[in-house]
C-alpha cells in the first residue's frame, strides 16, 4: 500500500484582548447580560458608522512582528457578506485583499517518541495576519425550533492568524498553536483562552500520495481544547484514509469535531460553496502604520501607530525566556519548556532559587517532581499552591545544610502540602527527622537496633 | 443577452433580491453596460483607486468603553424576544431551488 502524507493547515482567531470593540465603544468582556454590551453600531442600526480602535491595531502589529511577519505600512479592509442571525449587518468587516501583516513563521518544540529528552524544533510558516470583526453568539433552542442570539460578542476585535499547510499531524498542530497561545500571552494582544473561546482553532485536513497532487480537503471546526485539536485532525487524516483506500471519495465539506464520541460529523447549516462578494469597505479609508523613517514631522502622535515603537516594547518571548532560563539556571532545555508552560511556575522556580543555597540544577528535579506532580493531582494551578517559594526554599536549604535527608526531606514536603502553616524546621523537630551526626548517639542506635532484632543477627553472622 | 439564468438564480441566493420580471433584469443589464464603459479608458500604469477616501486619514480611536448598556432601547426593534435575547428562526432558510420558486426567472 502507498504511503500517505497527511497536510495540515490552520486557521486560527485570536480575541484582541481590549477595553472597547475593534470598530465601536462597546465594552468586551465574557459572560455579561445578554445584549447589555451591545452599541448602536454593533447591532447594524443605520447610520452608524465603524471607527477603528487604535489598541486593536497595535495588538496586531505587536503580533505580526513577533510571529517575523512583514507588517504591510498600507492595508485595506474589506466586507465579506453572508447571512447569519449573529452577523446583523450582513456582512463582517475583514481584511481580505492587503492584510497587516504577511509572511512569517512560528517555530515550535516537539518531543520526539514521547521522550522530553529529545526535542525537535520545526516551523510552521504564517500566511497572513488579518484584523476582523467577531460575529455575536448564537444559542440554538432545538425544543422550540429556534435561535436566540445574543451580540455582547459581535463586533469585538480578532486576528485571524493564517498559517500554510505545513503541519502534518495532531501533534504538531497542538505543539504550533501551544506555542502561538504562549506567545499571544506574552505579549499580551490576546489572553488566548480556548474554554473562553479567546483562541479558536480551525483546522484544513487532507491526504495525497507522495508525488501527487495535494487531495481534497475539509475543514474541522468546532475544537474547544488543544488535546481535541490533537484528536481531531488525527481522526480525520484516518477518517479521510480510510474512506480513500475503501474507494471512496472526500466531499469539500465542513465537519464539526463531537469530543464525546472522539470523531469528526459533517456540519449541518452549510450551504454548498459560500460565495462572499467581497468588497472595499466604503467607509474607511486604508490603515497607515510608521516607523521611524516615515513618521511624519506634525503628527499627532495618538493618530500613530509606530512600528519600531512597538517593536522595542515587545517583551522577551517564550523561546527567548527558555534560553535565558537554560543559560543562566544550568537546566536542561526541556526544563525550560516544563517552566514556560505552566502558568507562573518559572516564577516560583527563580523565586526559589533565589531563596536557597541549594544549585538551581539541583532545585529544578523538586520543582519540576515533587512540586509540579503534586499539583497536578490534586488539579491546583502554581498560584494555589499551599506551597510557597519561600517555604521551598527553606525546606532545600535544611537539605543542603545536611540538616535532614533527602528522604527526611520529602516527607516533610509532605506535611507541608497540609498548608498547616507550620514551617519546614518545626515540622522536622516535630517529626525528629534531624539527621544525626553524632559518633556516639549512632553507635547506641545501632546497638539497639541490634539487641531488638536477636535472631535476625545471628542468622547474618552465620551467613 | 449579457446576464445568464444561472447568474440571476445566484444574485437571488446571494443578496435575497428579487428580480420579479423583465424590467428588473434589464435594469441590471443596463447598470453592468453603464459600468462597462469605465473599460473604455486606459489604465495602463495607474494604481486601481477602490474609494474615495484613499489620501484621507483613517481616524484611531482610544480604547475607552463609551457606548453600550442600552438592551432594552435594541430590543423594541426586535419582532421577537425571549428575555434579553433576540430570536431568529433555528437556521438560514435558503432560497429554493430555482424549480421550486416561483419566480418569472423560470421562464427566462
Amino acid at each position: 500500500l502507498a504511503p500517505w502524507v497527511p497536510v495540515v493547515g490552520l486557521e486560527i482567531h485570536a480575541q484582541i484582548s481590549s477595553n472597547s470593540k475593534l470598530f465601536s465603544g462597546s465594552q468586551v468582556q465574557f459572560a455579561a447580560p445578554p445584549n447589555s454590551l451591545v452599541s448602536f453600531f454593533d447591532a447594524s442600526v443605520p447610520g452608524t458608522l465603524p471607527v477603528l480602535n487604535r489598541r486593536c491595531v497595535e495588538a496586531a502589529v505587536m503580533t505580526g512582528l513577533a510571529l517575523n511577519c512583514s507588517i504591510n505600512k498600507k492595508s485595506l479592509f474589506d466586507r465579506k457578506h453572508y447571512f447569519y442571525a449573529d452577523l446583523p449587518a450582513g456582512y463582517q468587516i475583514t481584511q481580505q485583499r492587503v492584510p497587516i501583516a504577511v509572511n512569517g513563521s512560528l517555530s515550535y518544540s516537539l518531543c520526539i517518541d514521547n521522550k522530553m529528552s529529545q526535542m525537535v524544533t520545526k516551523t510552521v510558516r504564517i500566511k497572513q495576519i488579518q484584523l476582523e470583526q467577531d460575529s455575536g453568539k448564537s444559542l440554538h433552542d432545538d425544543t422550540r425550533s429556534q435561535t436566540l442570539v445574543d451580540l455582547n460578542r459581535a463586533g469585538v476585535g480578532l486576528m485571524e492568524v493564517v498559517m500554510e499547510p505545513d503541519l502534518c499531524c495532531g501533534e504538531e498542530a497542538a505543539a504550533a498553536v501551544r506555542e502561538l497561545q504562549l506567545i499571544l500571552q506574552t505579549l499580551g494582544s490576546s489572553q488566548a483562552v480556548m474554554a473562553e473561546g479567546q483562541l479558536r482553532v480551525d483546522a484544513n485536513v487532507s491526504v495525497h500520495h507522495p508525488g501527487e497532487t495535494y487531495g481534497v480537503r475539509t475543514e474541522v471546526k468546532n475544537i474547544n481544547s488543544i488535546r481535541f485539536l490533537a484528536r481531531a485532525v488525527d481522526y480525520e487524516i484516518q477518517r479521510q484514509i480510510e474512506e480513500l483506500e475503501n474507494g471512496g471519495t472526500i466531499l469539500n465539506e465542513t465537519r464539526a469535531f463531537d469530543s464525546k464520541l472522539g470523531c469528526t460529523v459533517p456540519m449541518r447549516d452549510k450551504e454548498g460553496k459560500q460565495d462572499y462578494r467581497f468588497m472595499p469597505e466604503p467607509n474607511l479609508p486604508p490603515l497607515i502604520l510608521y516607523d521611524e523613517k516615515s513618521l511624519p514631522a506634525n503628527m499627532n502622535h495618538q493618530q500613530v501607530v509606530n512600528i519600531d515603537c512597538i517593536r522595542e516594547r515587545l517583551p522577551d518571548l517564550p523561546s527567548v525566556k527558555r534560553a535565558k532560563l537554560v543559560e543562566r539556571y544550568g537546566i536542561l532545555p526541556e526544563h525550560s519548556f516544563t517552566l514556560l508552560n505552566e502558568d507562573g511556575l518559572a516564577e516560583f522556580f527563580e523565586n526559589v532559587v533565589k531563596q536557597t543555597q541549594m544549585k538551581p540544577k539541583k532545585v529544578i528535579g523538586w520543582i519540576l517532581k515533587d512540586l509540579l506532580s503534586y499539583l497536578k493531582q490534586h488539579s491546583l494551578t502554581v498560584k494555589e499552591s499551599p506551597v510557597s517559594s519561600l517555604l521551598l526554599a527553606d525546606l532545600l536549604n535544611l537539605l543542603e545544610t545536611k540538616e535532614i535527608s533527602s528522604p527526611a526531606a520529602k516527607q516533610v514536603l509532605v506535611e507541608l502540602w497540609k498548608g498547616e502553616g507550620k514551617t519546614p524546621l518545626e515540622i522536622v523537630k516535630e517529626k525528629k527527622l534531624e539527621l544525626i551526626e553524632d559518633q556516639k548517639e549512632l553507635e547506641e542506635i545501632c546497638q539497639a537496633v541490634i539487641d531488638g532484632q536477636e535472631n535476625e543477627v545471628i542468622m547474618v553472622v552465620l551467613g | 443577452q449579457t446576464v445568464t439564468v444561472e447568474m440571476l438564480d445566484h444574485l437571488e441566493h446571494l443578496a435575497l433580491v428579487d428580480f420579479r420580471d423583465s424590467e428588473g433584469v434589464e435594469r441590471l443589464q443596463k447598470a453592468i453596460q453603464f459600468a462597462d464603459q469605465l473599460h473604455e479608458v486606459n489604465t495602463d500604469g495607474v494604481e486601481p483607486m477602490d474609494s474615495v477616501l484613499e489620501d484621507r486619514c483613517l481616524y484611531l480611536r482610544e480604547d475607552d468603553v463609551t457606548e453600550g448598556n442600552c438592551m432594552k432601547e435594541l430590543l423594541k426593534n426586535a419582532r421577537e424576544k425571549v428575555e434579553e435575547y433576540f430570536v431568529a428562526p433555528p437556521g438560514n432558510i435558503p432560497l429554493p431551488k430555482l424549480e421550486e420558486r416561483d419566480t418569472f426567472l423560470q421562464g427566462f
